[in-house]
């Protein structure tokens, strides 16, 4: 590709400080204006094993890690071990020429060893090395080093002058003696004007929240979506969001249900297993008509599976989540920045329509990171709370009670009844878990009616119509008469789109995305219709037994011409499904499962 | 008044909402809900609604002031039998709703109510969980030493050699002290009742209501039908409140002491009781001004939302 595209890969060990050469990395890319995408490959250990950073900038947005490393900057040996290979022709390698033997480096790899320990000095900084090797790439990458100068001292400030001013030293060793020793990259990174944040996955669907009114959000700690729990908690009080931690996700969910029952907009995330736990509560928001909103951040499963790897698991078991049919939307996010969107759009479907809501993202995009516009986020997004009686919040709050008493769950056309807010004066009613009649009388133990418990049943479940109707069609990207069809669903929307245009521009293959974003209630007909022009269809997903195909199927009958999958804990990278589609054309396989290159 | 329905195979006539105007000095009758209870007769739960009903009149509550939280189980059945607003959630997770509830909207009076099946067992996480955090509770357990709805198996609460269906040999297993249970793990009141005492009862509840904090009321509420045991008889000669004996509620040795107590002479009444601990909501700085959440106007203030973006670039 033409474009800049610039990635560094850092790795090392836990506990080696990666996180912090790679935020200011990233800080210092975004105040030039580059977009930036950052994937963490890592462990589930607090010191030791191996973690690899790759950090990838271009001018334009970044979707995914991309296929190859510019700049391998190896903390330790087994680094070197592992990912000098990785390195091709062009790239560099830096690292700490004292302690660290290089291997053999692949033709036209550049080896920049630093002499950290003269370097350094007397400095008894922690990690030298790093912020050495950050300024040697930054001189070979034509970075004015007064930017890098900048961001130290933001990043050291609260640790005083003294630390902020060694940092600073010790960096300039490193941009210095790059200056004499090592070779520039032929074109330096431009500085495009532009000034971007940085975020994570996490932060956003918190930021989403935050932005939707959520004025209650509790969780029980579970990688990878604990990265919500710690924003919530940190911004709670200047927000004014409770947040509170569970004893455990049973505990969560029916928290969540209660504090939503009084009126609050109420969110919770977990990972797959505090979702399993959370199954039957959801089924009980439907009933009793609550509207509350899940995450569930899939990662590797079964069970505790790879606690620390990505994975897009757990599409049945959301589907299938709790005993019954009760009406909910599910919907998984395709981006970082779609994080926010979807979750300000989901808080007023489910208000609307009073049930619950599930957001299926994944570690990839719950704890990658990207840039982002910051006029991207609109914090006072468009509200609407749906038929509430008694809220005070943006509301009057004063409805006289109904002539013949108030029926909570009145039967109406759309299947949506007005809900009043307990302390509402004149509405007093119960909700229950069990089936109920129009005024919340129990309809389940001694007065069991067929027809009455027909027509609540089909009362609730007329609201998925009209749903459907709010949500946008999934649209096809790129060509409309191209040779092959990529389908994907959530997180792999950036990987699948690089992947048609490295098809388009390596192999002259012309191919196009759609890429399924709300899941339930789902758009059928009109994928179909769609899919009915393609030549070749192939469904990409995170996962072995293809359950998004099966899904399709379901709901469609659609069977497509092939599958690429992917089941080892790592992400796709785009030449993955480069591969598979040129094998599924070729007809050697219509079920093509890339090998992960990078061992973490 | 709403509509009464006697037990029959008619579903409830509709109802109308309460004809006294807002403010009035209610009566017991005023919390009466529009169904009656389906509780076998002689139930023991029959005086705990009661004993409820006659609280809330005494405290000048008006039904949408309160809100009556319960999972399943028999005695879970209530919220659907008193006139105020309730929930009737899933087995075990009365008090998991309750507290969400009362955070997100603190000016409410919250009643969890249970049995010992669905709080001490199933819902025994949130339980502990819960006292020990101390939100503004009042929890009242209809506890009848057996699994009721599901036609007698043997509960938490069971005697040990209890012969139940789930223990048609004798109960191996030795029940828990919930008393004693909720003392050590920080519930701020904590009552015991009996079905048989109903006046007695009342003060139990209403000084549980009043109480800020956690307040668990354990009620012997004798199951006539699948506990042959621990019946009102059985009780009524063991049972002496601890106003008769003596006792001081914040002593907190005395009300263990007192709360281990079993055999021919079984304590009743306020075994313990702390106001030096605020409740959780009286910590939450989020709380301290402005209302209930639930009621606060959505949207973030531009300067704050300009700044969670700043700290990102």
């Amino acid at each position: 590709m033409s474009r800049i595209d610039f990635a560094v890969g850092i790795g090392g060990a836990a506990g080696q400080g990666i996180a912090t050469p790679g935020d200011i990395l990233a800080r210092i890319f975004v105040r030039r204006g580059l977009h930036l995408n950052a994937y963490n490959a890592y462990q589930s250990i607090i010191r030791g094993g191996h973690i690899f950073l790759i950090l990838r900038a271009s001018v334009d947005r970044v979707g995914s890690m991309g296929d190859k490393i510019d700049a391998l900057i190896p903390l330790n040996q087994d680094t070197m071990n592992r990912h000098l290979k990785h390195l091709h022709a062009g790239g560099v390698c830096l690292y700490d020429g004292d302690k660290i033997n290089p291997g053999p480096p692949n033709e036209g790899a550049q080896m920049c060893p630093l002499p950290v320990r003269e370097l350094a000095g007397a400095s008894k900084i922690p990690n030298a090395q790093n912020t050495i090797a950050l300024g040697a790439l930054l001189q070979m990458l034509g970075i004015d080093f007064q930017l890098f100068e900048d961001i130290l001292a933001r990043q050291f400030a609260k640790k005083g002058d003294a630390v902020v001013a060694e940092n600073i030293g010790v960096a300039r060793a490193g941009y210095d003696y790059a200056t004499g020793h090592f070779t520039a990259f032929p074109n330096s990174l431009p500085d495009t004007g532009k000034r971007y944040a940085f975020v994570e996955g996490n932060q956003v669907l918190a930021m989403g929240g935050a932005a939707a009114g959520v004025k209650f959000y509790c969780a029980y700690p579970m990688s990878p979506s604990t990265g919500v729990l710690h924003w919530m908690a940190r911004n709670a009080r200047k927000l004014g969001i409770m947040v509170r931690q569970v004893e455990d996700e049973i505990g969560v969910i029916n928290m969540a249900i209660g504090a939503a029952h009084t009126g609050c907009r109420a969110m919770c995330a977990t990972s797959g297993g505090g979702f399993a736990l959370m199954t039957e509560a959801l089924g009980a928001a439907a009933m009793m008509e609550i509207p509350v909103v899940c995450i569930d951040v899939q990662r590797a499963g079964p069970a505790t599976g790879v606690p620390t790897k990505t994975e897009q698991g757990d599409l049945w078991q959301v589907m299938g989540a709790g005993q019954g049919d009760y009406p909910r939307v599910i919907v998984a996010p395709t981006s970082i920045p779609d994080c926010f969107h979807t979750i300000t759009e989901l808080f007023n479907l489910v208000d609307k329509f009073q049930c619950p809501g599930i957001v299926l993202t994944d570690l990839l995009l719950s704890e990658g990171r990207a840039s982002v516009e910051p006029s991207e986020f609109n914090f006072n997004p468009p509200i609407d709370r749906g038929e509430i009686i008694g809220w005070r919040g943006n509301g009057d709050g004063d409805t006289p009670p109904p002539e013949g008493g108030y029926k909570r769950f009145k039967i109406t056309d759309s299947g949506v009844s007005p809900r009043a807010l307990p302390g509402t004066p004149g509405y007093v009613h119960v909700v229950a878990t069990d089936e109920h009649e129009e005024d919340g009388v129990l309809i389940s133990d001694e007065f069991t009616h067929p027809h009455k418990r027909q027509a609540m049943h089909e009362k609730r479940m007329r609201k998925m119509h009209g749903m459907l109707a709010l949500i946008n069609p999934p649209k096809l990207f790129g060509p409309v008469n191209a040779s092959v069809t990529l389908i994907g669903w959530g997180s792999t929307e950036g990987v699948i789109r690089e992947a048609c245009e490295k098809l388009a521009g390596e192999e002259a293959i012309v191919a196009n995305n759609l890429q399924i974003k709300w899941l339930v209630p789902l758009h059928a007909d009109h994928i179909l219709s769609v899919l009915s022009n393609s030549q070749t269809t192939i469904i990409v997903e995170n996962n072995y037994s293809g359950q998004f195909a099966r899904y399709l199927r379901s709901e469609t009958s659609f069977v497509p011409t092939g599958h690429i999958r992917k089941y080892d804990g790592e992400p796709f990278m785009p030449h993955h499904i480069v591969d598979g589609v040129k094998q599924i054309l070729a007809r050697t396989t219509n079920l093509y499962v890339p090998v992960h290159e990078y061992i973490v | 008044m709403p509509a009464k329905t006697s037990a029959s195979t008619q579903p409830p006539a509709p109802t109308t909402p309460e004809t006294k105007p807002l403010g009035a000095q209610l009566t017991a009758k005023d919390f009466k809900g529009r169904v009656d209870p389906d509780w076998c007769p002689g139930c023991g739960d029959f005086s705990v609604l009661s004993s409820l009903e006659q609280a809330l009149a005494e405290l000048g509550l008006q039904p949408h002031e309160v809100i009556v939280i319960s999972g399943i189980g028999c005695s879970s059945n209530l919220p659907g039998f008193i006139n105020t607003y309730g929930m009737h959630t899933l087995h075990g997770r009365a008090v998991a709703v309750a507290s969400g509830v009362q955070l997100g909207n603190h000016t409410l009076k919250v009643i969890a109510t249970g049995g010992d099946g669905d709080g001490y067992g199933i819902g025994g996480n949130h339980f502990i969980h819960c006292m020990r955090r101390n939100y503004d509770l009042t929890y009242l357990v209809m506890n009848n030493q057996i699994y009721g709805l599901t036609t007698g198996q043997c509960s938490p609460t069971s005697a040990e050699g209890m012969k139940t269906k789930s223990t048609p040999f004798g109960n191996v297993e030795r029940p828990i002290n919930p008393l004693a249970l909720a003392i050590a793990d920080g519930a701020t009141y904590v009552a015991r009742g009996f079905s048989g005492q109903q006046k007695h009862l009342v003060e139990l509840i209403k000084g549980g209501i009043r109480h800020r904090g956690f307040a668990l009321i354990d009620v012997f509420s004798p199951c006539v039908t699948y506990n042959k045991d621990n019946t009102y008889q059985w009780f009524r000669p063991r049972v002496k409140t601890l106003e008769e004996l003596g006792h001081d509620p914040s002593d907190f040795h005395k009300a263990m002491e007192r709360a281990c107590q079993w055999g021919d002479e079984i304590p009743i009444g306020l075994f313990w009781k702390r106001d030096d601990i605020p409740a959780l909501d009286q910590l939450e700085p989020v709380l301290a001004e402005g209302g209930p959440l639930a009621h606060r106007p959505l949207g973030i203030d531009p300067e704050i939302a300009k700044s969670l973006m700043e700290e990102l670039m």
